[in-house]
C-alpha cells in the first residue's frame, strides 16, 4: 500500500469566504443517501451554488475562469459540525487538492488527512493576499510548500502552519494509516487482553 | 502523579506510538448505523480484509428510516438501499444489527447506553460526530469519518493524537424551567463554537453531580456543537445504577469488580487541566438560538442582536449573515417570534425523561392552530417506555403527532423535513442553514419545554410563562 508522499501542492486557487462553514453546507445531507463515495464532487456546496430549480446562483465556483483550481481558501473554523467523511469526499471528487484556512474543526481535518488532502493554516491577512492573487490572475499558479511551510504565489511568499503529525504523514507517504495499524495487531491483541471489558 | 479521566482512559488503550507521533489507540466499543459505514465495508471488501472484533462492533439504522412508515420497502429507494446495505454487511462480518425487528432499534446514541453497551473507563468510536453522547458515562467517545470506521473496522484501533482537556464546571442549582440543553447551550454561547476544538471537555461540578444520566447525555452530545470531540462526565453512583441490570452491562458475578475499576478510571483529586471554566448555575437562563450555528444564541428575555452591537469585525459579519438567513429582526425581542414547526426527538433530547418533562406541562393543552408539532421517541424502547406511561396519548391529545423511533427532522435524510422557510422550534442539535431539509427552512434550537411553550403559543415563548412554572 504504498502512498505517494505529498510534499508540495501546485494549481489555481479559488476563495470560498466565510467563517464556521459547516459539512451540511459543503455537502447537504440529503445527497449522503448513497452507499459509495462517488459522484458526489457534483454536490460539493450544492445548496449555495444552485437554486432550487438547479441554475446557478453566483458563487465562486461557479465561475468559468476559476474552473479547473485545485486549491481552495476560506475562512476559520472550516469544516465544523458533522464527521461526515462525505465532505472532504466531495471536496477530492470536485477537484481539490489541498484546502488553505484560517484553522479547521477537528474531525474534518483528520478526515482530509487520512484522503492525502493537505489542510494548512495560514493568518486571515495571508489568506487575503493568495485571494487577492486569484482574484487578478485566476490562472496564476498557487504553490503549497509542506516542506518549507509557504505559499508561493506571483513572486511572494507566507507562511502556514499545519499540525506535525499529519505533515509527516503526507510528506513521508503515510497518511492512510491503515498498513500501519494492522502491522501492529499483535500488540492490539495484548492491550485487550488487559481491559476486563474485552478480555470477557 | 494524579490524572484525570482522559489521560487514564487514553492510557490504558494506547497500543503503541506511530511513526507520525500519533497514537494507536485501541477502541474497545464500534457503533455504526447506515450512513457512514457502507463505504467502509467497501473498502475492507477492495482490501481483502476482516473485521478484527465483530462481537465490539454494534449497528443500529436511524438516519434515513421513516418515521411513519413501517413497512418495507420504504417509498424512497436510496433509502431501502442503504438498509439493505447495512443488513447485508451486519450478516456478512458476524455483526450484531439492532435492526427494527428486533424491538431494540434507535438512534445510536440512545440505544448504545440503554443497552449498557456504553460504559465507564472505555473508548467508543462512532461515524457520527454526537458519539460525544456517550461521555456521559465517563467514556471517551469520538466522532470517526468513513476511513476511520474501515480502521476500527479492521483493526479495532484508529490512529489519533492526544487532546487537552478542558474542564466546565457547573455549580448549584438550576433555577425552575431551565435544563441540561440550556446549560450546554449557555456553555457553547459563552466559549464559541470553535472554542473546544483540541480539547475534550470534561464536565464537572455540583449541577453536574445531580444530574441524571440522560441530563449528563444531552450535554456531552453537544460538545461537539462547541467544538470539543470528545465530552465526558466522571462516572458515579448515578451512572452504576443506570447500568445495572441493562443487556450488555457485566452480570451480577462480575459487576461489584466492574464498578471498582470503572471507579477507579475518575479524575483524581489534583489532577492538571490545559483550562479551567467556572460558571453558576443560577446564572444559566433557558436559551435559544437566533442565528446559524449552535454559538449564536441568547436566553429568552433577551433581544435578538443587532449588527452595531457586534463585539468585532467577525461578529458583525456573522450576525448580518444569520439574520439575513434566519429573516429576524436586528434588536427586536426573540419572544414572540412566529414558528410554524416543534420538533421534539434527536439524539439530543429524545429520551425518555424529556417526553416525561413535556408531558407533565403539555397535558390538557393544544398545539396553536397551523403549527405543525411531531413527537418522535429515540428509540423503540423510549417508545414503549412512554406508551406504557401514556405519554404518546397525551402529546397526541395535544396535537403532537407520536412518531416511530429514528433522527427525523433533525437533519433531513429522511421524509421528515421543513417545507421552504418555515421556522421550526427544535430540541435537537444544529441550526445550520439548510439543516432541518429546506434550502431556506429556519431552526431555532432550544429545551423540549421550551419547544413545547413554542408549540402551543405558535411563537417563541418563555416555559416558565406558558406553563406557570413556579420560581423560588
Amino acid at each position: 500500500m504504498a502512498l505517494a508522499k505529498i510534499t508540495s501542492v501546485t494549481g489555481r486557487a479559488v476563495n470560498v469566504p466565510g467563517n464556521d462553514i459547516d459539512t451540511d453546507r459543503i455537502i447537504p445531507a440529503r445527497f449522503m443517501k448513497c452507499v459509495t463515495f462517488d459522484g458526489l464532487g457534483e454536490f460539493l456546496f450544492y445548496d449555495v451554488r444552485k437554486q432550487l430549480d438547479g441554475t446557478e446562483k453566483p458563487h465562486p465556483l461557479n465561475e468559468p475562469r476559476f474552473k479547473g483550481a485545485t486549491i481552495l481558501l476560506s475562512g476559520a473554523n472550516f469544516g465544523c459540525g458533522s464527521s461526515r467523511e462525505h465532505a472532504p469526499q466531495a471536496i477530492a471528487k470536485y477537484g481539490f487538492k489541498a484546502v488553505i484556512a484560517e484553522n479547521f474543526a477537528e474531525i474534518f481535518f483528520g478526515n482530509s488527512t487520512t484522503l492525502g488532502i493537505p489542510c494548512v493554516t495560514a493568518s486571515r491577512e495571508d489568506i487575503a493576499k493568495i485571494a487577492a492573487f486569484t482574484e487578478t490572475n485566476s490562472q496564476g499558479e498557487v504553490v503549497i510548500d509542506l516542506v518549507k511551510l509557504e505559499v508561493r504565489f506571483g513572486g511572494q511568499a507566507v507562511k502556514i502552519a499545519q499540525r506535525e503529525s499529519a505533515r509527516d504523514a503526507l510528506v513521508n507517504g503515510r497518511w492512510d494509516a491503515i498498513g500501519e495499524l494492522i502491522d501492529g495487531l499483535p500488540a492490539v491483541k495484548i492491550t485487550a487482553a488487559k481491559l476486563p471489558y474485552l478480555a470477557a | 502523579m494524579p490524572k484525570n479521566l482522559f489521560q487514564k482512559v487514553w492510557d490504558a488503550h494506547t497500543v503503541r506510538q506511530l511513526a507520525n507521533g500519533q497514537t494507536q489507540l485501541l477502541i474497545g466499543t464500534h457503533l455504526i448505523h447506515e450512513v457512514t459505514s457502507p463505504q467502509a465495508f467497501g473498502m475492507l471488501r477492495d482490501l481483502g480484509l476482516k473485521v478484527a472484533f465483530p462481537h465490539r462492533t454494534f449497528a443500529t439504522v436511524d438516519h434515513i428510516v421513516p418515521t411513519d412508515q413501517f413497512i418495507e420497502p420504504y417509498a424512497d429507494p436510496l433509502a431501502q438501499a442503504m438498509m439493505d446495505e447495512l443488513r447485508k454487511n451486519c450478516a456478512q462480518f458476524g455483526i450484531t444489527f439492532f435492526d427494527r425487528a428486533t424491538g431494540k432499534q434507535g438512534i445510536v446514541h440512545i440505544v448504545g447506553p440503554e443497552q449498557g453497551i456504553t460504559q465507564p473507563g472505555t473508548t467508543i468510536a462512532c461515524g457520527d460526530s454526537h458519539t460525544s453522547t456517550h461521555g456521559a458515562f465517563g467514556a471517551i467517545a469520538f466522532g470517526i469519518g468513513t476511513s476511520q470506521v474501515r480502521d476500527v473496522l479492521a483493526t479495532q484501533t484508529m490512529a489519533l493524537g492526544a487532546l487537552k482537556v478542558r474542564r466546565i464546571e457547573v455549580n448549584g442549582k438550576l433555577r425552575p424551567g431551565v435544563y441540561a440543553k440550556d446549560v450546554i447551550l449557555h456553555i457553547i454561547r459563552m466559549l464559541g463554537v470553535n472554542g473546544g476544538t483540541g480539547f475534550a471537555y470534561e464536565y464537572a461540578g455540583s449541577t453536574f453531580d445531580g444530574f441524571s444520566m440522560e441530563e449528563r447525555m444531552t450535554v456531552c452530545n453537544m460538545s461537539i456543537e462547541g467544538g470539543a470531540r470528545v465530552g465526558y462526565v466522571n462516572p458515579d453512583e448515578t451512572t452504576f445504577a443506570y447500568l445495572k441490570g441493562r443487556p450488555y452491562a457485566p452480570k451480577a458475578a462480575y459487576w461489584d469488580a466492574a464498578v471498582s475499576h470503572w471507579r477507579s478510571f475518575a479524575s483524581d483529586p489534583g489532577a492538571a487541566y490545559d483550562d479551567v471554566v467556572k460558571i453558576n448555575a443560577a446564572d444559566i437562563a433557558p436559551t435559544v438560538t437566533w442565528g446559524i450555528n449552535p454559538g449564536q444564541g441568547i436566553s429568552i428575555s433577551e433581544n435578538i442582536p443587532s449588527p452595531e452591537t457586534a463585539t468585532s469585525a467577525d461578529d458583525k459579519a456573522g450576525i448580518i449573515e444569520a439574520l439575513a438567513y434566519m429573516k429576524l429582526p436586528a434588536g427586536a425581542p426573540i419572544k414572540g417570534t412566529k414558528i410554524n414547526v416543534a420538533f421534539l426527538g434527536s439524539c439530543t433530547n429524545g429520551r425518555l425523561s424529556d417526553f416525561q418533562e413535556v408531558a407533565k406541562y403539555i397535558k390538557g393543552r393544544k398545539v396553536a392552530p397551523g403549527i405543525k408539532a411531531i413527537a418522535v421517541p429515540g428509540s423503540q424502547i423510549v417508545a414503549l417506555q412512554c406508551e406504557k406511561l401514556g405519554l404518546d396519548k397525551i402529546l397526541a391529545e395535544a396535537g403532537f403527532e407520536w412518531r416511530a423511533a429514528g433522527c427525523s427532522m433533525c437533519l433531513a435524510m429522511n421524509p421528515d423535513k421543513l417545507i421552504g422557510d418555515q421556522l421550526c422550534a427544535s430540541s435537537s442539535n444544529r441550526n445550520f442553514k439548510g439543516r432541518q431539509g429546506s434550502t431556506t427552512g429556519r431552526t431555532i434550537l432550544m429545551s423540549p419545554v421550551m419547544v413545547a411553550a413554542a408549540a402551543v403559543t405558535g411563537q417563541i415563548a418563555d416555559a416558565r410563562e406558558v406553563f406557570s412554572v413556579a420560581q423560588n
